[in-house]
């Protein structure tokens, strides 16, 4: 079977959840003896997508930027040039604009956010909210998959590929970039943080905020917080992580003064391994964590700063 | 403006997930059922403020059996128009979209909002579905939006900041948080609603490219490892020595 994947890439640099979904795709066509073909544009040297597992890149130069339409056509084309049966895409911005059209125009199903290299054509995905997990089969010959990021790791182990020439008729865009904002806190962008550190109406108000970033610093996490935190103003909204914030699956996950509301744990119960800090021995996030400390914030976090920082010496 | 948009329904966020018929459905006894918390809150609430600021029409779709009609009950009560139920099962995100696509296409919509997902399936799927099925832009997770001259601005969020993003209309735009504040529906409301229109559309089933074949609930936890509080630097230790995630 052949892949093709596509990989987007931010300031001279491919997205941590673009890597993930060649390193998936590289893995899902090794297992039933295929190749995989990534699919990319513009100025970047694309050749290290091979140390993802990728056996070639196409490259289209012409292209410096792409909206959701223009992916979609140079998908299109790259499919039909290679015959590809299964098409990947991260499911991050990109992936959620383009996927649905491939698989409309390719009348090819789609699974969505899959979290494991699919059994023939099954596909495993988290649902409600990650409380469940479902096995969907894709009733077309072709399938589309789009990849949940942090759940497949990198490959790092393949070697620089070739990189070949590829052109489209992709048209212009649609959805026109006004402006971009860039962020002048030098912190890990939260959904593709490894590490995070969280705080909830336990920590009594903002200006109590600085021992949770002083945590966060040392163990080189980022910050998130509970959505009442987020919707008093304590902490901007991009923080807020849940139900109706944003689901974030990182490798460690420490909540400080969060009572575990079942809505919280929807964005956070992917994560490997989940630190509760909280007064209350009955709060319902303890169900939910492997380490816990009963106990109050104000003298615990302190006491992890310092430990973390003694830690770091030792590096 | 007229403004169509699509509501899902949604097991209420506290609802205990279980499944039935040897774990191939999801099992409703006892669920009580919401509209999907960014469809109502986010994209509804959003096309009510355009529509007062700028004067128009308001339509909330919905693709389900009756059992839909509470949602969108509920969807009235907060200030839509009139609405259209699409009868038909909700088989898949291909289906649902070609439904919402087959009704919008000869209604002259300027603008058809989604919610980002559906927080039972978390699809992000039938935005980009309906759009591409009526050859529309579609900007995703936009977390603000502004129209004006036939123009949508969009903000949204992006590694590391924000985007700003300009689509003529009409387009299809999925709302994520931020794009309004949730409204609570008034008495006044709630009378309302029951006498708007609520136009019932016959279809046949749509194609449908992907079946659920079983669920299965994600592995259990092992119990909690607690730290005493008063050593909490050992955490540190069994973070890095045990738990290897430092
Ligand atoms: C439809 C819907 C969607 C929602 N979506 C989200 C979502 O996306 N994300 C989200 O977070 N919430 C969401 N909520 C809200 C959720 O139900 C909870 O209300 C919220 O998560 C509680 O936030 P919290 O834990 O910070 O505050 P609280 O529930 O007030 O808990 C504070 C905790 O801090 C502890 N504490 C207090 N003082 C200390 C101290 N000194 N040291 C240590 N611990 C202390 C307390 O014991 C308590 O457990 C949603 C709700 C609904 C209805
Ligand atoms: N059955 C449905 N009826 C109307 N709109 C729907 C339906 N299912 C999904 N949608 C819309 O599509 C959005 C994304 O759904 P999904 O792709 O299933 O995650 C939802 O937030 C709704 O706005």
């Amino acid at each position: 079977m052949k892949t093709i994947v596509f990989a987007e890439h931010l300031n001279g640099k491919f997205t941590k959840s673009s890597l993930e979904a060649v390193s998936y795709a590289s893995a899902w066509s090794a297992s039933a003896g295929g190749t995989c073909i990534a699919v990319t544009y513009g100025n970047i040297d694309a050749s290290v997508l091979g140390t993802a597992g990728a056996s070639e890149v196409w490259k289209m130069d012409a292209l410096s930027s792409a909206d959701g339409d223009q992916v979609t056509k140079l998908m299109l084309a790259a499919q039909k040039e290679s015959g590809a049966n299964a098409i990947v895409l991260s499911h991050d911005l990109v992936g959620k604009s383009v996927a649905p059209r491939l698989s409309v125009r390719l009348n090819a199903g789609l699974v969505s956010g899959a979290t494991a290299i699919p059994a023939g054509n099954t596909v495993k995905k988290n649902v409600f909210s990650g409380k469940a997990i479902a096995h969907v089969t894709v009733n077309s010959e072709l399938s589309i998959v789009t990849v949940l990021p942090n759940s497949y790791g990198v490959n790092t182990s393949g070697t620089a590929c070739p990189v070949n020439a590829f052109s489209a008729e992709v048209g212009s865009a649609r959805v026109r970039v006004k402006e971009v904002r860039v962020e002048e806190s030098e912190s890990i962008p939260l959904p593709e943080a490894d590490k995070v550190v969280s705080a909830g109406r336990g920590m009594k108000g903002p200006e109590n905020w600085g021992m949770i970033e002083e945590l966060a610093k040392e163990l080189n996490a980022a910050t998130a917080c509970s959505r009442p935190v987020s919707d008093i103003g304590w902490r901007p909204h991009h923080e807020h992580v849940g139900q109706t914030g944003i689901a974030i699956r990182p490798n460690l996950y420490i909540a400080v003064g969060i009572s575990g509301a079942i809505q919280h744990l929807a964005g956070v119960n992917g994560s490997k391994v989940i630190v509760v800090i909280n007064k209350d021995p009955e709060a319902p996030f303890f169900k939910a964590a492997d380490y816990g400390i009963v106990g109050d914030a104000f003298e615990v976090v302190p006491q992890l700063i310092a430990a973390a920082k003694a830690f770091n010496a030792t590096k | 403006m007229k403004i169509l948009v699509c509501v899902s329904k949604a097991p209420d966020t506290t609802s205990k997930i279980t499944f039935t018929n040897n774990n191939t459905s999801f099992d409703e006894a006892g669920v009580n059922f919401i509209v999907n918390p960014y469809d109502e809150w986010y994209a509804l609430v959003r096309a009510l403020e355009l529509k007062e600021a700028q004067g128009g029409n308001v339509t909330v779709l919905s693709v389900g059996g009756a059992d839909y009609e509470q949602i969108i009950r509920k969807a009235l009560a907060i200030g839509a128009d009139d609405a259209v139920r699409i009868d038909a099962p909700e088989s898949d995100a291909l289906s649902v979209s070609t439904h919402i696509a087959n009704y919008a296409k000869d209604k002259g919509f300027d603008l058809i909002l989604c919610g980002k997902e559906t927080i039972n399936y978390n699809g992000s799927v039938v935005p980009g579905m309906v759009a591409e099925l009526l050859d529309m832009p579609l900007v995703a997770l936009a977390a603000k939006l502004d129209v004006a001259n036939g123009v949508a601005t969009c903000e949204r969020e992006v590694t590391g900041g924000m985007e700003v993003l300009e689509v003529n209309l009409p387009a299809v735009i999925s709302a994520a948080k931020g794009m309004a504040e949730q409204r609570i529906p008034n008495m006044r409301g709630i009378m309302a609603a029951r006498t708007k229109a609520l136009e019932v559309v016959a279809v046949e089933n749509g194609a449908s490219s992907t079946s659920v074949n079983n669920y299965e609930m994600p592995p259990a936890k092992s119990a909690c490892k607690f730290v005493d509080p008063a050593n909490a630097a050992e955490l540190i230790t069994l973070l890095h020595q045990e738990a290897k995630v430092i």
